[in-house]
């Protein structure tokens, strides 16, 4: 570790006598790989999307050596720089933003801290989850750089090769980087899920360090404001990395009929899905929607109830390792991606299951 | 205020796509293209700002080849006032070059708003919007299900589908809007408008013109199918199912 910060200051150092010493240097630390995780934290921790981004850069390099970007305001960042120094061996330092104004991210100061963040430390390699946060704020950053960056990497075979889905998940791309440094991308979390041994990490803390944003660029960062976010409180577990979904279609119905659901996902010990058309006639908030342009999921069971399997809802749950399919109507394509089908009235099957399914343990 | 908005042509979205043998692309000759859904929406959305008078100009821009003009034909007969083509051949052009040939238009227009699609759902990239938003210093309210311009204090109220809910930003003018699914429902175009739109101007530059390079940072290795499910059953009873999930599956 100590090898590493010692090459990456002599990288950085600008000192002239170092200058002719360090282009041969340069050219063999060009293979050397470093990345800057832009990562999300809540209630303390940082968030399961940003540890998958973790397991993605080790994909890149076993070697890696990791720098974990927070922000945000209080002690919650605090603690959640505390988190990150010991969630992966790979990390080697925690960056932390603290600002009344980034209590909540928007993407103008966010690209700008990046930016500088990168200007200071040359990381070969800038991931971010594909949540809605990363989505927002890596692209406006690449543009930034000028760099191009790649959007729900699923697959990473070497440091500039990579796979991503396309035509919403109905073929595969793999696609190889070839611009400067950094390479940027977003990961696609749910193919991602590391087993990190956190005794190893815990044994050499990452340091943490406070990044001054004082330098930030008011005309650019000063012309957005937030004002709210309408979320709804539940009991349930996060849709992006519940072990099991269920999803109901615009067959149920009502929002009434809707806590059918919730009654046999509580039981589950499940998160509930939604498709675009339940969503679009008010049954549900628009964070339930699972498909190409809602959430991507990948559980252990993904259980439909009405749902008519069209392209576009597929793109959001194809993954998953067994997809049960409930409906009426024996020509849904939906048949199509289940392992078991039952053609059926889910207003019969879900009582029926509510009684018959063994409790979560 | 004029309002410019960038719409692509893509693959049909109810068209069943599939991958060529020789693993270079998706097979696109012979196929249903249309107009990407999302651009749709922001291409209604600009035109519904105009009719309430809060804008004068809706202007829409493409990026492709030739075959372009048609989608700009389409935008024109929904009701834009002026289309602008930059045909670029069959050169692939990546986000990062869009949103730089977007930049040196909107230079040269100077709209109140750029108004685009949160994503193509072709490559589903979702980088131009943000991209062209960074190029030109300007905020970004990106995944909109609704805008509220307010044009006396040049500011636009954006409420936006993140993971978490609806936030809800506000943004100075001028500004990059990109539109979610809920945003509106889009119009058709009515026969006298497709007429009309015959005559409408379709004004043709290149990227050379704008002084943009087109630089290929992404090389595109090949495409694949994914892996494809193994074939299911159909199930005849609950306690079957509980069964099969418990016992066969190993997930209950």
């Amino acid at each position: 570790m100590a090898a590493i910060a010692a090459l990456r200051a002599l990288r950085k150092s600008s000192s002239p006598c170092f200058a002719p010493f360090r282009t041969t240097f340069s050219q063999s630390i060009r293979r050397f790989i470093s990345t800057l995780i832009v990562a999300e934290h809540e209630g303390g921790f940082v968030k399961p999307s940003s540890l998958s981004v973790l397991a993605a850069a080790e994909a890149v390099s076993k070697e890696n050596s990791i720098s974990v970007l927070l922000a945000g305001s209080g002690p919650s960042v605090e603690k959640a720089a505390q988190h990150a120094a010991t969630c992966h061996p790979l990390v080697s330092e925690v960056l932390v933003a603290k600002a009344e104004e980034l209590e909540h991210p928007m993407a103008e100061s966010w690209a700008e801290i990046v930016k500088m963040v990168q200007q200071k430390g040359s990381y070969s390699h800038i991931m971010a989850a594909s949540t809605s946060f990363g989505k927002n704020i890596l692209p406006r950053t690449a543009a930034l750089l000028d760099v191009s960056p790649i959007t729900d990497v699923v697959q990473i075979s070497e440091p500039r090769l990579f796979v991503r889905p396309i035509y919403a998940g109905n073929a595969l791309c793999t696609v190889r980087y070839t611009g400067l440094d950094p390479c940027m991308m977003t990961i696609r979390s749910t193919s991602f899920q590391g087993e990190v041994n956190p005794s190893a990490a815990k044994a050499n803390p990452a340091t943490i360090t406070q990044i001054d944003i004082s330098s930030l660029n008011q005309e650019i960062v000063g012309k957005s404001k937030w004002l709210n976010l309408s979320s709804q409180e539940s009991e349930r577990p996060d849709l992006g990395n519940a072990r099991v979904v269920i999803t109901g279609g615009r067959a149920l119905k009502s929002a009434e009929n809707f806590k059918l659901l919730e009654k046999l996902a509580e039981k589950l010990g499940a998160a509930v899905g939604a498709t675009r058309a339940a969503v679009d006639a008010g049954y549900v908030p628009n964070d339930l929607q699972v498909g190409q342009t809602g959430k991507i999921v990948a559980p252990e069971l993904y259980i439909a109830f009405g749902v008519s399997g069209a392209i576009q809802h597929l793109a959001g749950m194809r993954d998953s390792k067994v997809i049960v399919a409930v409906n009426k109507d024996a020509d849904a394509p939906i048949f199509q991606v289940a392992d078991y089908g039952l053609v059926a009235d889910l207003f019969e099957v879900i009582p029926e299951l509510l009684e018959k399914v063994p409790e979560k343990k | 205020m004029k309002i410019m908005v960038a719409v692509k042509r893509v693959v049909d979205y109810a068209v069943k796509i599939r991958v060529k043998p020789d693993k270079t692309g998706v097979e696109t000759s012979n196929v249903k293209m249309s107009m990407n859904p999302f651009c749709e929406i922001a291409l209604e959305e600009a035109l519904r700002l105009r009719e309430s008078g809060l804008a004068k100009e809706v202007v829409a821009v493409s990026v492709g080849p030739t075959q372009c003009a048609d989608t700009l034909r389409t935008a024109l007969a929904m009701g834009a006032d002026r289309a602008v083509h930059v045909d670029a051949g069959t050169a692939h052009v990546l986000p990062l070059s869009v949103a730089k040939i977007l930049r040196a238009l909107v230079q040269a227009e100077q709209p109140g708003l750029l108004i685009l699609g949160k994503q193509a759902i072709d490559d589903d990239c979702n980088q131009t919007g943000q991209m062209v938003a960074g190029l030109l210093k300007w905020p970004q309210g990106t995944f909109a299900s609704k805008v509220v311009l307010d044009k006396e204090n040049q500011k636009a109220t954006v409420e936006r589908e993140v993971d978490g809910g609806i936030e809800t930003i506000c943004l100075d003018l001028p500004a990059v809007i990109t539109t979610d699914l809920r945003l509106n429902q889009p119009r058709y175009a009515t026969l006298p408008n497709i007429m009309k739109a015959k005559s409408k101007v379709i004004k043709k530059v290149t990227p050379e013109e704008l002084n943009v390079e087109l630089r290929p940072d992404i090389e595109i290795v090949q495409v694949t199918e994914p892996p494809k499910r193994k074939a299911g059953v159909i199930l005849s009873s609950v306690d079957e199912l509980i069964d099969k999930l418990k016992n066969e599956a190993h997930v209950l």
